[in-house]
């Protein structure tokens, strides 16, 4: 009962450590942020004074072991390149995406649930087709150019949506929804498109299973029976994917922030790689995986929720 | 079975990331020598001995009240931190540089310089000492009064805490002295010319004894606007200065937003999200804001000159004849109508159209059989050069064509396109390239690029270096306008870079906004000047 959380903990602490490390050891290149900050108005000298007063010259270990340090504590420490500190910074852009990729999980699953049912449900025949079509093709459009699309459409041609920006949704809820339905719209159906393929084929082993059957034989119509019985079946393959997917997610929204402006931690960790500011790209990078791992946990939480028999198991 | 996935979750995420990184650092930064547009250098400066005296307030007038407004402007190129003391400057200095902070003299609108928080100031014969009589009634944003003191604390942090090369325009500085609260005497090692222009750019701006402590995020000065937040990947918000001692700025709320794609700042001015788009990107798609009842176009200068810049070190490229050929090979004109819209002007020596020194030379007219038989001359018929693209727009726009029209005359071109983290290593530390783009934006910078051996591009001349220096002390314009136009002449004829055109000052605004500077004056994008009808 306990080794799997003790075994959970040593993961994510290793990972932790490991994607940290891997960081540090991929981004470091000495001098470099100052020859950055300074650009063409950089000598020799200057690069050398500015490199010295960001704490470049000390060696990668005592840096590195430095870092470690305040981020036990909690404290991703002050940027070396804006000397403005990491950490309430990137609480404000981890807040931006996360409501972007909830925002755009909602959309696809909005997407994929009823168009995965239906096909599955109208599978064999032509609508079935034309529904399993459909997702194909969402499947094949990238994120970013949705995005354009939406934007050229919605914003620029028919000036119903403001083209990029972001509104803090306390100072003005009806603004945030405005700024954020592109962005959501953009990540979500490209997202729904791929999980409306998992939705259909789930659906469509349950359809198969003996319980439909006799819940059918009890008088229930095939949608009745398929959502009172099946849907929590055909939900754990889907939860698994959607666990994978919000990862992926995370990740897209780095394009879909650059495109929108939106302040979130993709633009963040693009701003800081550009600048080489090693630690801010640190900070961002253990955060994700802290979110990655997060994720996974709380899939795992769910799936014992929706299906009681992994409970029984896990406890025996 | 859990164990395995969170790990597999971990090191899917580890490798996106890291990949991410990677990808972003080669596609998105923006060099600073590319974007902003600094100042018009007209006319010589005040260093005649004479005196000069200015108006009373020498704040742009500022017909418009001062109302509630907000606007929004959008910037290609933000920030990197807000001190421009201790990190390269063009983006910070076109957010604060006449916004937040003030120097003791600026350019008027016709390149003279004329007082700021200096009420006048008095030059003495030789050329030697200075004296400023400052504004009694000014203060810095965190409520200290400015005073001579604060004068020289500003004069000497340059020397003592600066990092960026510009700092140099104070070594000819021997002593500032604060002669009373109000009067500030600089007395220099050797007549200046560039010393007092020097003074109207970043270096001369004003900061607070009690200010400088965390200039990074919190810059303090004199200026119209004062600093709200800084939202780092996005924004810069300026409120109006409420104790400025000269005329309140017409808009309340400034916005500097800033994007990292030139269509998403299109489509913010034509969706409302901004009112100013402060640099064109993509001059191609003006059309889109032909609807002059909505939008207007501006189409001034700048100081910055877009250059295929060789490196003057390598065997091929030591060799003038070769230099020559490519000079000869590219047809400059081609190039701006199909990398710029034609947008610009085609100069042929390091010079702005708006320069007192501006000749209309062209050494190397286009002529690729000429070009061909100086390749042939030289023993080059058969030569390859790599060419190193930084990340912005002109550069990307141009590069095709110049690789085509290289081609045409036998010079195999091998372009990369790398991030500005590491074109700056390759091409400005390690000086290993052969060519590459890059607009200089800085004013007045001749000196920069070809009077140091040292600079990139390796241009050794020491007559031109001695042509600049008797530039420096002259004591008349006209004289130091002769030898500054003797410097650019021989540099158009040794061919060290080819000048692709001299880069314009496009702006699109919404119809209702006013105040715009056409021409850039300064590397200050002045927000104080600009009003909403």
């Amino acid at each position: 009962m306990l080794w799997p959380v003790v075994r959970r903990a040593l993961i994510f602490l290793v990972s932790t450590l490991v994607a940290s490390l891997l960081v540090f050891w991929v981004l470091d290149n000495g001098c470099e942020p100052a020859r950055v900050a300074l650009g063409t108005g950089g000598t020799p000298a200057g690069v050398q004074a500015l490199c010295a007063q960001m704490g470049l010259d000390r060696s990668l270990v005592v840096q590195y072991l430095n870092w470690l340090g305040g981020a036990v504590r909690g404290d991703f420490g002050t940027s070396y390149v804006t000397r403005a500190p990491i950490g309430p910074g990137l609480l404000d852009q981890l807040t931006v995406t996360l409501w972007l990729v909830f925002g755009s999980m909602v959309v696809a699953l909005l997407i994929a649930v009823p168009l995965g049912m239906a096909s599955a449900l109208r599978n064999g025949r032509p609508t079935g087709y034309l529904l399993s079509g459909l997702s194909q093709v969402g499947v094949a459009v990238p994120a970013f150019l949705a995005a354009i699309l939406l934007v050229l459409v919605f914003a620029v041609n028919l000036g119903w949506l403001p083209a990029n920006g972001y509104v803090v949704p306390a100072a003005d809820p009806l603004g945030f929804v405005a700024h954020m339905l592109l962005p959501w719209v953009s990540l979500g159906v490209v997202q729904g498109a791929v999980l409306a393929r998992f939705v259909r084929s789930a659906v469509l082993d349950e359809l198969g299973q003996d319980y439909l059957r006799t819940a059918r034989s009890k008088g229930l119509t095939p949608v009745r029976a398929l959502i009172r019985h099946g849907l929590r079946n055909a939900a754990i393959p889907v939860l698994t994917v959607i666990g994978v997917n919000l990862v992926t997610v995370l990740v897209g929204a780095v394009i879909i922030e650059r495109i929108f402006t939106i302040p979130g931690i993709g633009n963040g960790l693009a701003y800081a790689a550009d600048r080489r500011d090693l630690l801010t790209v640190q900070a961002i990078v253990v955060t994700l995986v802290l979110i990655a791992l997060l994720i996974s946990f709380v899939v795992d939480v769910t799936y014992s929720v929706i299906d009681p028999r992994l409970r029984t198991r896990a406890a025996s | 079975m859990r164990g395995k996935r969170s790990g597999a979750f971990t090191a899917l995420l580890t490798v996106l990331t890291v990949g991410l990184v990677g990808c972003s650092a080669g596609s998105t930064s923006t060099p600073s020598t590319s974007t902003s547009s600094p100042s018009t250098a007209a006319s010589g400066s005040a260093t005649d001995g004479g005196t000069s005296s200015g108006p009373p307030t020498s704040q742009a007038s500022t017909s418009a009240p001062a109302g509630d407004g907000t606007m929004a402007i959008g910037f290609v190129l933000e920030p990197i931190s807000l001190d421009f003391t201790q990190t390269d400057g063009a983006a910070i200095t076109q957010a604060l540089l006449l916004n937040v902070y003030e120097t003791l003299v600026k350019q008027d609108q016709d390149g003279q310089i004329v007082p700021l928080l200096a009420k006048s100031f008095t030059a003495s014969p030789d050329g030697l000492t200075y004296t400023f009589q400052l504004r009694p009634d000014v203060m810095f944003s965190d409520g200290s009064p400015f005073t001579a003191e604060d004068a020289v604390f500003s004069i000497d942090r340059v020397k003592s805490d600066w990092k960026p090369s510009v700092k140099a325009g104070m070594d000819v500085v021997s002593s500032a002295t604060a002669t009373s609260p109000t009067e500030l005497t600089v007395v220099l090692s050797a007549p200046s010319r560039s010393w007092l222009f020097n003074m109207t750019t970043r270096i001369g701006a004003m900061f607070s004894r009690t200010g400088v402590a965390d200039l990074a995020n919190t810059p303090i000065g004199t200026g119209p606007y004062t600093l709200q937040a800084w939202n780092k990947g996005d924004s810069i918000v300026m409120e109006r200065n409420t104790t400025y001692w000269g005329d309140p700025a017409p808009i309340k709320t400034m916005t500097l937003k800033y994007f990292a794609d030139p269509n998403a700042m299109n489509n913010a001015l034509l969706t409302g999200g901004i009112q100013v788009v402060s640099t064109v990107q993509t001059p191609e798609a003006l059309s889109q804001f032909s609807d002059t009842a909505k939008y207007q176009v501006i189409d001034g200068s700048t100081t910055g000159e877009v250059l295929l810049s060789m490196n003057d070190r390598t065997p091929a490229l030591a060799d003038l004849r070769v230099r020559q050929a490519i000079s000869y090979a590219l047809d400059r004109k081609t190039i701006l109508d199909a990398a710029w819209s034609g947008y610009g002007t085609l100069i042929g020596t390091h010079e702005a159209p708006t320069d007192p020194w501006f000749a209309d030379v062209d050494k190397y007219p286009y002529d690729p059989e000429k070009a061909k038989a100086l390749l042939a001359e030289a023993g080059q018929s058969d030569l390859t050069l790599r060419l190193a693209l930084p990340p912005v727009g002109y550069a990307a726009a141009a590069a095709p064509i110049v690789i085509s029209q290289l081609a045409a005359v036998g010079i195999t071109v091998q372009d990369s396109d790398v991030d500005f983290a590491t074109w700056i290593k390759s091409v400005f530390t390690d000086h290993d390239f052969d060519l590459t783009i890059i607009n200089h934006v800085e004013p007045r910078d001749a000196p920069t690029l070809f009077g140091n051996p040292d600079y990139y591009i390796g241009y050794d001349n020491a007559a031109v270096r001695d042509l600049f220096a008797q530039a420096d002390r002259a004591t008349t314009d006209a004289a130091a306008n002769t030898d500054y136009q003797q410097a650019l002449d021989q540099i158009a004829t040794d061919a060290p870079v080819v000048w692709l055109w001299s880069f314009p000052n496009l702006i699109v605004a919404d119809a209702q906004v006013q105040g715009i500077v056409a021409n850039q004056i300064s590397a200050a994008f002045e927000l104080a000047t600009i009003s909403q009808s």
